[in-house]
């Protein structure tokens, strides 16, 4: 038996030199400057002697405000990736008309509409709100960590996983060319037997990991821990939202993980789940990936709610207009975003029945969000409006974001799907709520805690550019696929005949580069910001004059985010406490218990990452023996009881202290 | 400010000129009925929606404006936050428009099934008793599209025509991928599955020539899976039948098995010769010989009501009415 | 984080300062068994899928074996009840527990675990068999899902047992302390929960697939 056996195989399984893609220029000028751009990284890190400081402050950190912080700085460091893919498809579409043929052979094409679907999804979206619900939520529920501290450690570093095992695929072998969704029979082993569906699946996998214990994480945090007195109708609406994202996270990713596992075995056991022949269902596969679809896309869009609610309150002075409404509004649309997934297919041919039932039940759902839209827009009226950067984005939001909720009616009727589906149109549509819902929320969300985060506001100036880019941006960008769905143009097309359509895309071509300014004004902003924080600095820890917990500690919170967990009698517990003259302790302080770090978080994800990479090169030896290795790990850290230390009194005292000082001195 | 009313001026001229080009676009002017009722609905819903959208857009507009920090008159309420009446009307008008939209969904989805046969050629003319549709059979390959007229029994590839007001029905399988037989100007769209048949029911009430392509990425030769959907008057379309069956093309099985061969951007081709039993062989999966026909496969414990119905070359008079979801292969019926 | 130990001072209003805090130390309630719970629902909708599947893919043979030709109920009637035996001994496993008999808990898991061996013995037995006579998970959609169904039922009990052989080793360490207690208890819904998943594997893939 093991005569023949060929031991680069077997440890290196299909991996050859020809797996880089030396021929391409693209790739090899991206990988030369991110290879630079890494190494200089490095080599300032090993200068400045800063590994010592990333190891124990940041990356063994089960603070939930520090890992919130890297959780957002990875889903920015995705979206330039994601853009970039963006950028590259519009200039391309603008080009390849008659015989131009663009710049981009279609193979490469094919991979970067799925990767940037891939990455703005995962990588980026889903990043950006597990970051603000991490860092917000015990500051808004008066409590010193998420209850699993460990495991959010864990499940940052799985999602950090995924994210480092797409941008291998860049350089080593490829990534799929099957869109975001990579259905069956396409993604079958048959007609992908490449590497990329194997990445693709691999990613998300494992990012998926991540975001399920998230989800678990903070479902069980806001049930458990909140303030003595805040009760369900008492948590501020950010809480609301996120709460039910987290439940819905819980109830639609193990979707996400079975069906995927259902792939991989079709791609590595040669099982028969979504073949054409022996007796397998390809319809199934895009079933039970749009039971997890659907749901998905409200994870996205309901924390953002969240962020918009708290940001209108606080900007127009008032406090939110039908908190209760909200509350119901909310439950009721995360219970309906369970019964809606199949108009992501009327064209499949369920039935004039079928196709009714999920097309009504996707109209049901708008209610419930107008309602929320109707009720900002009563928080703003008879207020005083604040138009700080925030409130921009907002009032931006509130202006695109229904257009898109329009569009998505529209899309509901299933004979006007039956022309409109999978065209342009439909594009349009998906970007003009997730640009303008949850990216413009977010950005909101990032500029409004900013201070809170670092302790110094970030720049208005290029705040206000970025957003300004931002918003003409997108107009340009998306409301030329509108017109293009209108003329029958279908998506994922890499070359046109018809000339008439060219102006469209260049429109949008144009408004791509817009919004690539305001990215870059983003990034200025963050720079200048830095430079100037001893100007912008937030002394106070309440910039805004905000209404929630969080705004009464100091910018940045202390480790331990409360010296005395606060008690809560109402919504909107910070304003009352300010409305009653609410004074700080200034002795008395105990020791408090807090949660150590932990290298088991990155160990364990490594690993796991390394599987991910040895089963896309079918090198069973690596991943085999990786895999004994991540149990073994697993069961070594289960054997550590040792988790927790008590911060002393006197260094409580000591950081009070200081606090009291710096707002004596305000 | 005045920044913002000039960039929303701006924006809103951007969109209303946009609407405007729309009009030359083919789902907004189609050439068939069932597109027609389409672009209605369409027109309809995006009426009903404007209803709420531009009172939210402009109310969002004019409170951000007038409620402005500055703006000192402005009436300042800081205990305001809640109004049952207004809750009242913010939840129940939405509702009333949902439930109007609503009841014409349901009604224009049963209506514009693409498995129900047509009653009529246009809005003022039924279709005339005793003319019987004609029958196309669609196969989407890698990635060219196979056109098969069992009754007339020639075949094409990427290339499609038929006579104006007369309904066709198409039967529509694939080879491989999932894949989406679309003419805009003519009628919605249907994915095309391997080893099941979706049907679609159309009309073209203008002779030209139109554009059809898959509507569902398929892989490398995606882009270039177009055709050209010929509208013909009667006679141009019996001397276009009789162009193909003059042809020299003979799509027996072994033909089908070269065609099936992954290929992009195949020119027009023509068979004036079609294996009747291809179509039957393509979605039941046995064109090769020696393959089992999945029909003979299935446990046929609920198949009976389903027998008949399985692309035979015979015209198939027993299209169920109200009949939903597609034919497959698994014994179960979605 | 322990127990909640709140102080009894809930009303206090004389001094307005300490209305808004908790005077003391305060540690929310401990969130172990929710958590698992909650991540245990979440494997019951992996399962869910893999049983939507099944359904779907019920009567797809291709042509090829039935499970009402190859299902032996004999064998799957000794599997189930080693399975149900293994919930009644980790209920007594619980029992000793609650009463603190650490030795008691650790003879109760190791019975359990050896049932849990048996069940995966008998299942391996069952699957070599039935891949030797041609009905492997590449023969038909039907097999697909079968073999899907039951190995991830099977993959999941193996990784109790895992986990049990470790608790036996941190019992063994540190006795009952309660962040020991909280793992038992957590693998006890575990085990229990793949008990109730294995009923439901018993009636919809094996009685419902012998009836025509």
């Amino acid at each position: 038996m093991f005569e023949n056996l060929d031991l680069t195989k077997l440890i290196f399984g299909r991996l050859t030199w020809d797996a880089i893609p030396f021929h391409d220029p693209i790739i090899l000028g991206t990988f030369a400057v991110v290879a630079l751009g890494g190494i200089a990284l490095l080599a300032a890190l090993t200068r400045y002697k800063l590994w010592g400081y990333l190891w124990n402050e940041w990356f063994t950190t089960i603070d939930h405000k520090k890992i919130g912080i890297m959780y957002i700085i990875l889903g920015l460091v995705m979206l330039l990736r994601g853009f970039a893919d963006a950028i590259m498809m519009r200039l391309h579409q603008a080009m390849a008309f008659g015989d131009s043929t663009g710049y981009l052979p279609p193979h490469h094409y094919d991979q970067i509409f799925t990767a940037h679907g891939v990455i703005m999804i995962f990588f980026v979206a889903m990043p950006l709100v597990t970051g603000i619900m991490n860092y917000l939520i015990p500051l808004q529920i008066g409590t010193r960590d998420v209850a699993f501290p460990f495991l959010n450690n864990f499940s940052f570093w799985m999602t950090t996983g995924g994210a480092a095992l797409m941008m291998v695929s860049l350089f080593i072998g490829e990534f799929a060319k099957t869109g975001w969704l990579a259905y069956p029979p396409l993604s079958g082993i048959l007609q992908s037997p490449g590497v990329g569906v194997d990445y693709y699946i691999w990613a998300l996998q494992i990012a998926g990991v991540g975001t399920l214990l998230s989800g678990v994480n903070l479902l069980v945090t806001i049930v458990k821990m909140r303030a003595p007195g805040m009760s369900l109708m008492k948590m501020p609406v950010f809480t609301w939202t996120s709460l039910c994202t987290n439940i819905l996270i819980v109830a639609a990713f193990p979707v996400l993980t079975a069906v995927l596992g259902m792939l991989t075995m079709d791609r590595y056991l040669d099982t028969a789940f979504f073949t054409n022949d022996l007796g397998g269902n390809a319809m199934m596969y895009v079933n039970l990936i749009w039971i997890w679809g659907h749901p998905e896309v409200y994870i996205l869009i309901l924390p953002v709610f969240g962020i918009f609610s708290e940001i209108v309150a606080t900007y127009s002075r008032k406090p939110l207009f039908g908190y209760t409404s909200m509350v119901y509004a909310t439950v009721v649309i995360t219970v309906l975003s369970y019964l809606v997934w199949l108009h992501h297919f009327f064209t499949m041919g369920s039935g004039a029945s079928v196709n009714s039932f999920f097309g009504i039940t996707t109209m049901i759902i708008s209610i419930p969000t107008g309602a929320k839209i109707f009720n900002w827009l009563f928080t703003m009226f008879r207020g005083r409006i604040k138009f700080d950067v925030p409130m921009l984005w907002t009032l931006g939001f509130m202006v695109t974001f229904v257009i898109g909720g329009m569009t998505g009616v529209l899309l509901a009727v299933p004979p006007v799907d039956f022309v409109l589906h999978n065209s342009l149109f439909l594009i349009a549509h998906f970007h003009n709520v997730i640009i303008g819902g949850v990216l413009f929320g977010l950005f909101a969300g990032i500029t409004y805690w900013f201070p809170k985060a670092t302790g110094y506001k970030l720049d208005e100036f290029w705040g206000k550019m970025s957003f300004w880019f931002w918003l003409v941006g997108f107009y340009f960008a998306f409301m030329p696929l509108y017109v293009l769905g209108l003329m029958g143009v279908t998506r994922r097309v890499s070359h046109f005949e018809d000339q008439s359509l060219q102006i469209w895309f260049q429109i949008a071509a144009f408004g791509a580069v817009l919004i690539a300014v305001g990215i870059a004004a983003f990034a200025i902003q963050l720079i200048v910001s830095f430079r100037r924080r001893e100007a912008l600095a937030d002394e106070t820890g309440d910039p805004w004059d905000g209404r929630t917990l969080e705004w009464s500690t100091s910018s940045p919170p202390p480790p331990y985010n409360f010296a005395f967990t606060p008690r809560v009698h109402d919504l909107d517990a910070w304003w009352q406490m300010k409305q009653h003259g609410f004074q700080r302790p200034e002795s008395g302080f105990i020791p408090i218990h807090m949660p150590k770090g932990t290298w088991a978080g990155i160990v364990l994800s490594g690993i796991s990452v390394v599987i991910g990479f040895a089963l896309i090169w079918h090198m069973w030896l690596v991943a085999g023996v990786s895999f004994v290795a991540l149990i073994g790990t697993a069961i070594y850290h289960t054997f550590n009881y040792d988790r927790d230390y008590y911060i002393p009194a006197e260094e409580v005292e000591r950081i009070e202290a200081e606090r009291t000082r710096v707002l004596a001195n305000v | 400010m005045q920044l913002f009313k000039y960039l929303r001026g701006a924006s809103l001229t951007l969109l209303v000129a946009a609407l405007l080009s729309g009009c030359d676009a083919v789902v907004m002017s189609p050439s068939g009925d069932v597109a027609v009722q389409q672009r209605d609905l369409l027109v309809w819903a995006t009426v009903l929606m404007l209803l709420v959208i531009v009172p939210v857009i402009v109310l969002t507009l004019w409170f951000a404006w007038h409620y402005r920090e500055s703006n000192t008159e402005a009436n300042y309420k800081p205990d305001w936050t809640h109004s049952t009446v207004l809750e009242l009307v913010i939840w129940s008008v939405p509702l009333m428009i949902i439930i109007a939209l609503g009841a014409m969904t349901w009604v224009s989805t049963h209506k514009l099934d693409p498995y129900r046969p047509l009653d009529r050629i246009d809005a003022q003319t039924p279709v005339p008793v005793g003319l019987e549709p004609l029958t196309v059979e669609v196969v989407a390959l890698d990635w060219k599209w196979l056109f098969i007229y069992p009754e007339q029994g020639i075949a094409t590839v990427n290339e499609l025509a038929a006579p104006v007001n007369h309904p066709i029905r198409f039967k529509i399988t694939a080879s491989t991928m999932m894949n989406s037989f679309f003419i805009p100007a003519m009628a919605g769209q249907i994915y095309a599955m391997a080893g099941m048949e979706t049907k679609l029911h159309g009309v073209i009430n203008e002779p030209g020539v139109y554009k059809g392509f898959s509507a569902n990425y398929s892989g490398a030769g995606y882009s270039q899976m177009k055709f050209d959907f010929h509208g013909l008057s009667e006679e141009d379309f019996a001397s276009w039948v009789a162009k193909v069956k003059a042809s020299d093309g003979n799509l027996s099985r072994d033909k089908y098995l070269q065609l099936e061969e992954p290929s992009i951007d195949d020119p027009v081709s023509y068979y004036g010769q079609v294996d009747p039993t291809l179509y039957y062989g393509i979605f039941n999966r046995c064109v090769e010989p020696g393959q089992t026909c999945m029909e003979d496969m299935m446990y046929h414990g609920g198949m009976d009501k389903h027998a008949g119905h399985h692309g035979d070359a015979k015209a198939e008079h027993a299209d169920h009415q109200d009949h939903a979801g597609h034919q497959s292969h698994g014994g179960h019926h979605e | 984080m322990s127990e909640n130990t709140m102080t009894a001072d809930v009303n206090s209003t004389q001094d307005g300062q300490l209305e808004f805090l908790v005077k003391g130390d305060h540690h929310p309630q401990n969130g172990t068994l929710l958590g698992f719970w909650i991540y245990l629902m979440s494997d019951c909708l992996i399962f869910a899928a893999l049983f939507a599947t099944y359904g779907v893919l019920g009567r797809s043979y291709a042509g090829g074996p039935t499970g009402m030709e190859l299902f032996d109920l004999s064998l799957i009637a000794i599997n189930t009840s080693l399975l149900l035996v293994s919930s009644i001994t980790y209920g007594f496993a619980m029992l000793h527990m609650q009463a603190n008999k650490v030795k008691g808990t650790m003879f109760w898991l190791a019975v359990t675990g050896m049932l849990g061996l048996g069940f995966l013995s008998l299942e391996l037995y069952e699957f070599h068999h039935l891949i030797g006579v041609g009905a492997g998970p590449q023969t038909s959609g039907f097999w697909t899902a079968f073999f899907a169904l039951v190995g991830t039922h099977g993959l999941h009990v193996f990784f109790g047992i895992v986990w049990l052989v470790t608790l036996l080793f941190q019992l063994k360490k540190h006795g009952l302390i309660p962040e020991n207690k909280r793992r038992v208890f957590c693998l006890s819904m575990f085990w229990h929960f793949l008990d109730v998943v294995w009923v439901g594997v018993f009636t919809y893939v094996y009685l419902m697939g012998v009836l025509p």
